[in-house]
């Protein structure tokens, strides 16, 4: 008989439901039964309610299985699921299960597929065909192609990567740099993480391809100290990218030098702030830099330095392979190619949707999400993170579009969806954005330093009902004080929530 | 010059940094620096480095970092102070991380941090009397779609967590 491939998840979200158990207990139970099998730990596809997925080889393709228990794995021996045998768990070919097949996956087309830290699965992928494109090209012509993509910035603040790779590469300097922010610190999100843990390769071609578009020679990834699975893949995706010489001097035999380390953070949110970010990649404390000059400009040790999230890096491999042309495709208005949206909270069928930009709350809520966990009704999300704006059903209907969201004052951000049903305090929800901004402040500006805690203060006073006209007028006004006065986003976003929030829901801060 | 003077017994006016570590914590910091000490931006791995070592950053190496850095006591301790993860007491023999942000809030975060800190005994930041369990509060763990997420010692992320299954993970703690 020969080899069977069964495919089981490393990615953290898999693990943290058990994944491993599962994986030692299929090894465990195939030993004896005399069946040689080869277990090949993936990213995860995404689907992450079917956590943990087994994945079968068979000639009519992958068939999962899903959410695995531990104390499946003998009767699915039992029902032959090697063969794809009959199961209640079986979900038939992974590439039909329709919360999957409809996705566009472009950034994600590998993840949940390969072994994430074996070169040469990636490679076998396609992995690499953008570099190999790029080692041809002309700085100036990546750049162009990157631009004509209409590739925006995935971070959130959606400023066009073509651009600031133009700014640097018009910049004369000895020294330049590629940082990658992988600070994802916005609740609601995980793309940074599952595309880390499960297609590093990807991010680091990304880098690389920044790197010759731009002059630099060395790259940092940034990635936060809370996600200790991804800082194991990217360190050894990287050493084997060196080892291969796909990373150090003289790429794949050329005269282009770049390499790549990875730092980590210490658990500030602000550390995503990119100026922020680089003030603690030169080791002091995460204090927003004034803006000019543009890290474009002057960045890291004041060098011209690109600086993207890792999305938005991941995503220039397939730009280049596949052109321009292929990925503007893909998208609606300014917002063009794909996102990585992350259902999250209170949904039922909660993980990682790639679509082009276009597609509605309400379908990703329920077509995808298939209604909340709880199953309740939903009464609000929140999009972009603990900095978006809270959204009520009647916009539901919103396209999930940069302009469009902006439109309604609510933003996309990094495509994080948090759910929640008609338990949910909206005038908590708003206190509680006023206080992680209070303890996430880096204290530079007052507005956001001292606005955060007065905000707690104001929303407490205008919940406990007296007098309450006054305290909303007093939280309207402070609100605009800190959306016009703060040094970033973090104080200049928080009254997005808290407005939203005040808004939408007015009868929760009158009790 | 200064070295003849120093032979000749004058007694210096700062005191030797980080002389009051005990020998093991001043060999782990020395240990830290001297892995790091070249990297360009080199005060965050090497903080690290001593957390992984010794589960804290203890306030009488901030002068021994600073010396070898030649930074102000200053600047180190304010970059020890800005960012959450690093300590600056000795924590339990676990540490467990709590997510508090939104995703996990949708899911019952709020009323399992409550039966957390009622049955540990403690608030954020604390320890158990036994020295069993650290609690710090996390803004996320990136497992937003499985909330509430707890994270145990800085590596192993538990997903869908109950009161019960809290309760569960604890006892396996203190077993």
């Amino acid at each position: 008989m020969s080899t069977i491939r069964i495919f089981v998840s490393r990615d953290a979200s898999a693990l943290s439901v058990g994944a491993d158990d599962v994986a030692h207990a299929i090894q465990a139970e195939a030993a004896p039964r005399g069946i040689e099998i080869e277990l090949v730990r993936t990213g995860t596809r995404g689907m992450l309610w079917l956590e943990p997925l087994v994945e079968v080889q068979t000639p009519r393709g992958r068939i999962a299985f899903g959410p695995v228990a531990l104390e499946d794995v003998t009767a699915l021996f039992d029902a032959d699921f090697l063969h794809g045998g009959a199961h209640p768990l079986n979900l038939g070919p992974t590439d039909e299960i329709p919360y999957f097949a409809r996705q566009q996956r472009l950034t994600f087309a590998r993840c949940g597929v390969i072994d994430p830290i074996s070169l040469d699965d990636y490679l076998a992928h396609g992995g690499y065909r953008g570099l190999d494109r790029a080692l041809l090209m002309e700085p100036g012509s990546i750049v162009m192609c990157v631009t004509e993509s209409g590739l925006r910035g995935r971070g959130g603040a959606a400023f066009p990567a073509g651009i600031k790779w133009k700014t640097v590469l018009g910049m004369q300097s000895e020294q330049k740099y590629v940082v990658c922010n992988a600070d994802e610190g916005d609740s609601g999100t995980f793309s940074d993480r599952m595309i880390m843990e499960g297609d590093p390769f990807v991010l680091i071609e990304g880098m690389t391809i920044a790197g010759i578009a731009t002059g630099a020679t060395q790259g940092y990834i940034y990635l936060r100290c809370e996600y200790p699975h991804a800082h194991r893949a990217l360190a050894a995706a990287i050493a084997a990218a060196r080892a291969a010489g796909y990373l150090g001097r003289g790429i794949r035999g050329t005269d282009v030098d770049f390499d790549l380390e990875v730092r980590l953070g210490a658990g500030a949110y602000i550390c995503g702030e990119e100026t922020s970010l680089l003030e603690s990649l030169e080791g002091r404390r995460g204090q927003v830099r004034f803006k000019p000059p543009l890290p474009a400009i002057s960045g890291l040790w004041g060098k011209p330095t690109v600086i993207n999230n890792v999305i938005t890096l991941a995503s220039v491999p397939v730009i280049l392979e596949k052109g321009a042309d292929h990925y503007k495709d893909f998208g609606m208005g300014r917002s063009r190619g794909t996102l990585p949206i992350q259902l999250t909270g209170n949904i039922r069928h909660g993980g990682l949707v790639e679509l082009a930009f276009g597609v509605t709350l309400r379908e990703l809520l329920y077509e995808w999400g298939g209604g909340s966990l709880s199953g309740r009704p939903i009464r609000a999300v929140q999009v972009g993170g603990p900095l978006g704006a809270y959204m009520p059903e009647s916009q539901f209907d919103t396209p999930l579009d940069y302009e469009a969201f902006a439109a309604i004052g609510a933003m996309v951000g990094h495509g994080g969806i948090v759910v929640f049903d008609d338990t949910v305090d909206m005038a908590a929800q708003a206190r509680y954005a006023m206080e992680f901004c209070a303890v996430e402040s880096c204290g530079k500006c007052t507005p956001c330093r001292i606005g955060s805690t007065r905000g707690v203060e104001v929303i407490d006073r205008l919940v406990g009902g007296a007098d309450a006209q006054t305290h909303e007028s007093v939280l309207r006004d402070l609100c605009e004080t800190m959306t016009h006065g703060s040094l970033c986003a973090l104080g200049g976003l928080t009254p997005y929530p808290v407005l939203s929030a005040l808004n939408h829901f007015p009868g929760d801060f009158r009790r | 010059m200064k070295q003849a003077r120093r032979q000749q017994g004058v007694i210096p006016i700062r005191p030797v940094p980080g002389a009051n570590l005990p020998a093991g914590q001043r060999d782990a910091v020395l240990a830290a620096v001297g892995s790091h000490r070249d990297r360009p931006g080199n005060l965050l791995p090497i903080l690290h480095a001593v957390q992984d070592a010794l589960g804290f950053v203890p306030s009488d190496a901030i002068a021994l970092i600073a010396f070898e850095l030649n930074l102000t006591r200053a600047e180190v301790h304010g970059v020890v102070s800005f960012y959450h993860w690093y300590r600056g007491e000795k924590p339990g023999r676990h540490v467990m991380h709590l997510c508090r942000a939104e995703a996990c809030q949708s899911v019952g975060a709020a009323a399992l941090e409550a039966h957390v800190k009622q049955s540990l005994g403690i608030e954020f930041h604390g320890t158990t009397p036994d020295g069993a369990v650290t609690l710090e509060p996390v803004y996320c763990l990136g497992n937003c779609a499985l909330g509430p997420n707890l994270l145990i010692d800085g590596d192993k992320l538990c997903a869908r967590v109950t009161p019960a299954r809290f309760d569960q993970l604890v006892g396996d703690m203190r077993a």
